[in-house]
């Protein structure tokens, strides 16, 4: 035969198919390593000339040049504490209502409602915070947070401050209505591979629903429960537009969470096409490093949390 | 039954129904708020949703005008994206799932497209800024539909995946018995299987880029007119909603409504075509 046989252009074709996929596999490896040492390279001027004064300090000056991260680090962790504090309970009672107390016939127009909640975009939730959810918060709710929470003992400072709408509270909370849908998914998951036997057995000894729920299925899925938290916290961190619109942008370290701040996310997408010089564009970076390596870490340890429960579910059954 | 066992049981059977009524007004709570926004997107967005929205350039403050350049520069930069970031993802898919047996490089690639999957979009904006803005010397379109592509990756890869390990392996193991090669093996068979899911994957990419804001900020940056040009800066619905609503001007807010709400239908009605494609897929 003169011409190539089909057994060996086929071979040559699996190969070429076999390694096309793998390097595209690879090239999602490499936009990683990609990302962290582009980020790196461009926020060396800021770290150069900072340090890790960088990290300590509260300055934030562009007229000075003067640079620090502490104000947006702070804003960042108190909305994303404020949206855990909120939608961690209510992600779980969303859960455990669709896994157990749930009609059949209501699963599924439920289940979507919640994910319709998740694919709103995130300019939305902003343009709905400024415009509509923020003002009704300083009629409503924040002259009464004054009244009554501005009195307690140690949080109660957290509470002081003018209600004007704008703020580190407003922004949590509408980060909490945006996390809920990807926790109570991930709780919901998990909620349902635990063995129906393990259940039955504790309501047939005639447990309620609710202590079935607190004793059997949360002990048995806590690591993939922290998983889905850990995987809303990492949204919550990193999430940019909603909190944007609502935080007020202010360089300045209050302890009031009724006062406006800074957020990581929000000092990049205010202030980074305006940014004037290389020490500012650095220090931006920087920042945007600095947040990509926290939710690295979060969402890496959520993913290792539920890998765990899988494997444990993979060996049990 | 004794008194104190009574009391007991009642005790237990009030905090149980006391969480339970809790639980449910977690999902009135969450279902609140779903009506709320869309409720506000829907009254306020349909009286400046005019045909002028579709037909007019975005105008200077103070005069009328529309989102026509917007809408088209969304549509290219998200059209473009799709088909950068597709092609990869459904190939790099293929290989976590046919190919990633054994070896090192599948197990971190799913680990890393996860964490990528739910990283910080703005993160994309810099990284791009970086590596296209910052050497060309301009923004541009074409940033902008790099940084979308960027988010559209882990998403397909991850559909991909799941997917077509969907696909039983006794068809993998007919079409192999038949003597067909490996590739024929997945394109003739396993993406036939599977090709509703990987078409609702593809969906659901392009619903979430479509509303993105936050990579385009620093990429494409904006453009207050006509341009189909992907080379210089292009303007976007998402950006101009930010812009337009974070100004003081009134005609500007209407707007922006506007924009929102094209927006929102138009996301929300990806997402519901993507989950309908894939049960029709399923069921067949």
């Amino acid at each position: 035969m003169s011409q190539p046989t089909p057994r060996n252009s086929h071979a040559l074709l699996d190969t070429l198919f076999h390694n096309t996929t793998r390097l595209f596999a690879f090239l999602v490896l490499a936009l990683l390593m990609g990302i962290m040492v582009t980020l790196t390279v461009a926020s060396l001027p800021a770290l150069k000339s900072f340090g890790f004064h960088f990290f300590v300090s509260d300055e934030w000056n562009p007229v000075t040049q003067q640079f620090g991260a502490v104000v947006p680090i702070f804003g960042t962790v108190a909305t994303s504490v404020i949206a855990m504090l909120i939608g961690v309970p209510v992600s779980f009672g969303i859960a455990l209502f669709i896994t157990e107390l749930c009609p059949a016939w209501l699963k599924r127009p439920l289940g979507i409602a919640i994910e319709l909640l998740a694919g709103i975009p995130s300019i939305i939730y902003g343009m709905w915070g400024l415009f509509v959810f923020a003002p009704w918060f300083a009629d409503h709710l924040e002259p009464w947070i004054n009244d009554h929470m501005s009195t307690l003992p140690l949080v109660g400072h957290f509470f002081e401050g003018p209600p004007m709408g704008i703020g580190m509270l407003t922004a949590g909370f509408i980060l909490a209505i945006m996390v809920i849908p990807f926790i109570a998914s991930v709780m919901r998951d998990v909620f349902e591979v635990v063995p129906p036997m393990l259940k039955e057995s504790a309501y047939g000894l005639g447990s309620t629903t609710w202590e079935v729920v607190w004793n059997v299925v949360l002990p048995y899925t806590k690591v993939g429960v922290v998983g889905g938290i850990m995987l809303g916290l990492g949204r919550a961190l990193g999430e940019t537009m909603a909190v944007t619109f609502v935080i007020g942008n202010a360089h300045e370290l209050s302890m009031s969470l009724l006062m406006p701040g800074n957020t990581i996310s929000s000092a990049l997408a205010n202030e980074f096409t305006e940014a004037v010089g290389d020490l500012y564009t650095s220090s931006l970076i920087t920042l945007g490093m600095l947040l990509f390596v926290i939710t690295f870490i979060v969402l890496a340890l959520a993913k290792l949390l539920l890998i765990k429960l899988a494997s444990r579910e993979g060996k049990q059954s | 039954m004794t008194g104190l066992d009574y009391k007991r049981y009642l005790r237990r059977r009030v905090v149980n129904a006391f969480n339970l009524t809790i639980s449910m007004m977690a999902v009135a709570f969450a279902l609140f708020f779903l009506a709320w926004i869309l409720w506000t997107l829907i009254s306020t967005g349909i009286g400046h949703l005019g045909i002028s929205a579709f037909t007019k350039m975005t105008p200077p403050p103070g005069s009328q005008g529309g989102l026509l350049n917007a809408i088209v520069g969304s549509l290219l930069m998200v059209v473009t994206a799709t088909l950068i970031g597709t092609p990869i993802g459904i190939l790099a898919g293929t290989y976590l799932a046919e190919f990633g047996r054994g070896g090192w490089l599948a197990p971190s690639t799913r680990f890393i497209n996860d964490i990528l999957l739910s990283a910080p979009s703005i993160v994309i904006g810099l990284f791009v800024y970086e590596l296209v803005v910052h050497r060309m010397g301009h923004f541009s379109g074409w940033a902008g539909a790099f940084a979308l592509a960027l988010i559209v990756l882990p998403v397909v890869v991850r559909t991909t995946e799941n997917m077509l390990q969907l696909v039983p392996n006794s068809l993998r193991e007919a079409a192999a018995a038949l003597g067909a090669p490996q590739w024929k093996v997945v394109v003739m068979v396993s993406y036939r299987a599977a090709h509703a899911g990987i078409l609702t994957g593809i969906l659901l990419a392009v619903a979430r880029i479509a509303g993105e804001t936050a990579p385009l900020l620093f990429t494409a940056l904006n453009n207050q007119f006509w341009s189909s040009d992907l080379n210089g800066p292009m303007s976007s619905l998402a950006v101009i909603i930010f812009q337009f609503a974070m100004s003081p001007y009134e005609d500007w807010h209407h707007l922006a409504w506007a924009g929102a709400l094209l927006i929102t239908l138009f996301v929300l009605g990806l997402n519901i075509l993507a989950r309908s494609i894939f049960r029709k897929g399923n069921n067949a």
